[in-house]
């Protein structure tokens, strides 16, 4: 990926020496832990069936990573307010419908304006969401709950067992996926675009960091002179508007669309989030660590078919991941705490 | 008093007349207090004297119903702790606020951090800044460490960084020693004193008698909501303090039943919670109440956790009519004939939302099924057989619990713990929150329990209930048990001053 150093975590030397060194390390950066998983599971693979290290398969890994790992991203925002949105998976569908549509009507569209347009149903669905959690103030979980089956069941009623066809896409759009720059996919570019663009904000800007202390803990926020209410809105905006664009890249990708596209990837987004190491607690994540897991995950699913694995394993690598992940968070966060209880009691 | 005294130089912040009700209780009727520039100012009180209601009117977290504030001799009206901010108050609580999954100097700075021509954040210079704060505090704590897993003490730093980068002249510390190390806590001196000396303002509230002699000029003490003393430090003694801190009557209903304490019932020995408490070791008889008095955050309730097995224990052993008990396992304790009424009726003691008669048989179901099933009649007979003892006030036991008044849940929560036959009863705040009417109903039934052999450790922070009901006390500082005081010898005074780690206890603070 081309997001590096830079957001590498800076705060090296937060543990002391009573940790095992490997446990030490781990907790230092996730993600150069992530990384050597990745290379580790890529080199593994390519041993066992070199033909999986080949160039189409890394495009077809990185098409396929793209457009989850943007929405990681956009959960990744959410998720470190402590707050989650399930409904990207609808928002997504019904994007890429509506996009669908509009090429349908307006063949000859620009393609940034069906980007465009893409992202702006994305914020409309947003701000539903924003609007339930931040001003009604219902739990995030119950609120994008419904939303997901709102936006679903709209997007039911609008196709009514219709669907887009890759015919109907003008070539420049379709070229998205199937073009490259500099042999890098299109839409791949597209997404590390926006990653890093997230990755900077959320690292680097004043506005980024409140995300961070919102979650990391709501009350210290408010008496810092943060606005939660407002931070809040403008999160779910940006998971919105990221699903948003993802619903047109779907539509790019895959061509053809009907009431069901992208039905169940807000539960693989979440996952692939939790293993990249952010915080379902809030307060700790990074865009480099929520776009490794993603990888992590895309990698594990084409390698599987490579290796012939019954799909069944895949849900269950899935879900072995993601408990060890949490495990090692657990334990390091005890690990810690009972280091500080001896101190207290022998300073 | 004699506030007109410190007359030539303005006060950097004044509170008057102050008052403050949440609903019939009566937080805080009459607050003074006046702070001047370059001084270090104690508050002392007992618990619920209204100190902490006083904290939160200077801090801009509650409005005082009554009373005015000025700072600086301007009248101020605080809407919101940032108002009080701005205005130049920085309070530190006992347990900070901060950021765990932030840095040192992102904690410092959020919301505030120094940013280059593009708006992105300056690290470098954020770190350079919060570098020289923390040391002009004489800290070794670097800008870029996680704030998670510091200790107290640090974070306590931390906050106080955060009001001199505020540029705060008024600072309110709220028993920031309570959780300390003795050399944290000379650090934390050195520090307050050094504040001092630049010309800032401290309001500092401990319950520690030494540390008000090590560090502050004035001092102001509370009692039941209102000031009832202010004086230069050094005009003070220790005994002084105490009484005006204590001083009121004795209330006298109190029907403590004279019992000749029979066979040891409950014996712990050396119990040890690291960093929590230390070395516990006392016995209970039959017939004997014996109280644990001390302060909020002792460590009394902790004990009380750890004899019936909820809190893990690192040492020490807890025996029940001579079997030792398994630690960790409170289903065991709870056979062996131990029963704990808790502190908070309402998380811990009741399930509010069940009715009357399925809390109070919930300890003994399995005693009351037929066929495996819970019997509805055999629950209700129970509940209104132990009610009947208690003198419960209910015209349904199957309304919800949570219906009752506070002295009538706390009936049905001690009934279901007598249900289960227990032979020592530990019952911790046994009349908090509830009125004095239903008071003596409670103390009646504890005297009628020991009548009959019952042994109670009862933990109470109500000096009147303790000397009113209690054949002995012990008396908790700071995770130990620092004197233990026969009925006959006990008084409000020698309680205090060894809840506080003064004098006549022969563990003091300094061991």
């Amino acid at each position: 990926m081309t997001l590096h150093a830079d957001m590498l975590p800076r705060d090296s030397d937060r543990l002391a020496p009573p940790l095992p060194r490997w446990l030490a390390h781990l907790a230092k950066s996730r993600e150069t832990a992530l990384f050597v998983v990745l290379l580790a599971l890529i080199a593994c693979t390519g041993l066992a069936r070199p033909q999986f290290l080949n160039l189409q398969n890394l495009r077809d890994v990185l098409l396929n990573v793209s457009i989850v790992a943007l929405l990681t991203a956009g959960m990744t925002v959410v998720m470190l307010m402590r707050h989650i949105d399930l409904s990207v998976g609808s928002v997504v569908g019904i994007s890429a419908y509506g996009v669908g549509c509009l090429f349908v009507a307006f063949p000859h569209l620009p393609v940034f304006i069906a980007l465009a347009a893409g992202i702006g149903i994305g914020l409309l669905a947003g701000s539903i969401n924003a609007a339930l959690v931040a001003l009604g103030r219902v739990p995030s979980l119950v609120a994008t709950l419904s939303t997901l089956y709102i936006f679903r069941g709209a997007d039911y009623a609008w196709v009514s067992g219709g669907q887009i066809n890759a015919s109907s896409l003008p070539d420049a759009f379709s070229k998205l996926a199937t073009g490259s720059v500099l042999g890098i996919p299109t839409l791949a570019l597209i997404a590390a675009i926006v990653l890093a663009g997230l990755a900077l904000y959320l690292k680097q800007y004043r506005g980024g960091r409140e995300y961070y202390a919102i979650g990391s803990n709501p009350e210290a926020a408010r008496l810092a002179g943060i606005q939660v209410e407002r931070r809040v809105m403008a999160g779910f905006l940006i998971s919105g508007a990221i699903a948003g664009l993802a619903g047109a890249l779907w539509l790019a990708r895959f061509g053809t669309v009907d009431a069901s596209t992208a039905k169940g990837i807000e539960l693989q987004v979440v996952a692939a989030a939790v293993v990249g190491s952010v915080a379902i607690t809030g307060g700790a994540g990074t865009i480099l660590g929520a776009t490794l897991g993603s990888l992590v995950l895309g990698v594990i699913s084409i390698a599987l078919v490579v290796l012939r694995i019954s799909p069944f394993w895949e849900q269950a690598i899935q879900g072995a991941l993601i408990v060890a992940a949490v495990a090692i968070d657990t334990l390091l966060a005890r690990s810690l705490a009972q280091r500080m209880m001896r101190k207290r009691d022998h300073g | 008093m004699n506030r007109d005294q410190s007359s030539p130089p303005t006060p950097r912040l004044a509170l008057r007349n102050a008052s403050k009700s949440f609903g019939q209780v009566r937080a805080l009727v009459d607050g003074n207090l006046v702070l001047m520039p370059g001084q270090v100012h104690a508050l002392l009180g007992e618990n619920g004297a209204g100190k902490s209601t006083l904290v939160k009117i200077l801090a801009g977290a509650h409005a005082p119903d009554t009373g005015e504030l000025s700072i600086d001799g301007t009248p101020q009206r605080f809407a919101s702790p940032a108002d009080a901010r701005d205005a130049g108050i920085a309070v530190i609580y006992q347990e900070p606020t901060l950021f765990f999954d932030l840095s040192i100097a992102e904690n410092i700075f959020m919301g505030r951090q120094p940013v280059d021509r593009l708006k992105r954040i300056d690290y470098d210079a954020m770190h350079r800044e919060v570098a020289t704060l923390l040391a002009s505090l004489g800290v070794d704590l670097k800008p870029q460490q996680l704030v998670r897993g510091l200790s107290i003490a640090d974070q306590q730093v931390i906050e106080i960084a955060k009001a001199l980068s505020l540029n705060a002249n008024v600072l309110i510390m709220d028993e920031p020693t309570a959780a300390l190390s003795l050399p944290e806590v000379e650090r934390l001196f050195a520090i307050v004193r050094g504040l001092r000396e630049r010309g800032a303002a401290i309001l500092f509230i401990t319950h520690r008698l030494e540390e008000v002699f090590a560090l502050a000029q004035h001092v102001t003490i509370m009692r039941d909501g209102a000031k009832v003393y202010d004086a230069p430090a050094h005009d003070m003694t220790t005994a002084e303090i105490v009484a005006k801190m204590v001083g009121r009557d004795l209330d006298t209903f109190y029907p403590k039943a004279e019992v000749a304490p029979g066979a040891i019932k409950l014996s712990v020995r050396g119990l040890t919670r690291v960093g929590v408490f230390k070395d516990i070791s006392f016995d209970v008889r039959a017939g004997e109440i014996v109280a644990l008095a001390g302060l909020v955050g002792a460590g009394r309730s902790e004990v009380a956790r750890a004899i019936f097995g909820i809190d893990a224990i690192d040492s020490g052993e807890v025996s029940v009519a001579g079997r030792r008990l398994v630690s960790g396992r409170p289903d065991l304790a709870l056979k062996a004939g131990l029963a704990m009424v808790p502190e908070d009726r309402r998380q811990q003691g009741l399930a509010l939302e069940l009715s009357i008669a399925r809390n109070a048989s919930m300890t003994v179901l399995g005693r009351l099924t037929r066929f495996g099933l819970i019997s509805s009649k055999r629950e209700v007979s129970l509940a209104g057989d132990w009610g009947q003892r208690l003198r419960l006030k209910a015209n349904d036991l199957h309304a919800p619990a949570g219906t009752l008044s506070g002295g009538n849940q706390q009936k049905v929560v001690l009934g279901k713990w007598l249900a289960t036959g227990p032979q020592v009863l530990i019952i911790d705040e046994p009349t908090r929150g509830i009125d004095v009417g239903a008071k003596a109903e409670v103390y009646a039934a504890l005297s009628d329990l020991v009548r009959d052999g019952m042994a109670v450790l009862m933990i109470s922070s109500e000096l009147p209930e303790v000397l009113g009901m209690a054949d002995r006390v012990l008396v908790m500082h700071e995770g130990r048990i620092s004197a233990e005081i026969a009925r006959a010898e006990a008084n409000e005074e020698r309680i205090m001053s060894a809840a506080l780690g003064q004098a006549d206890s022969f563990l003091g603070r300094a061991a």
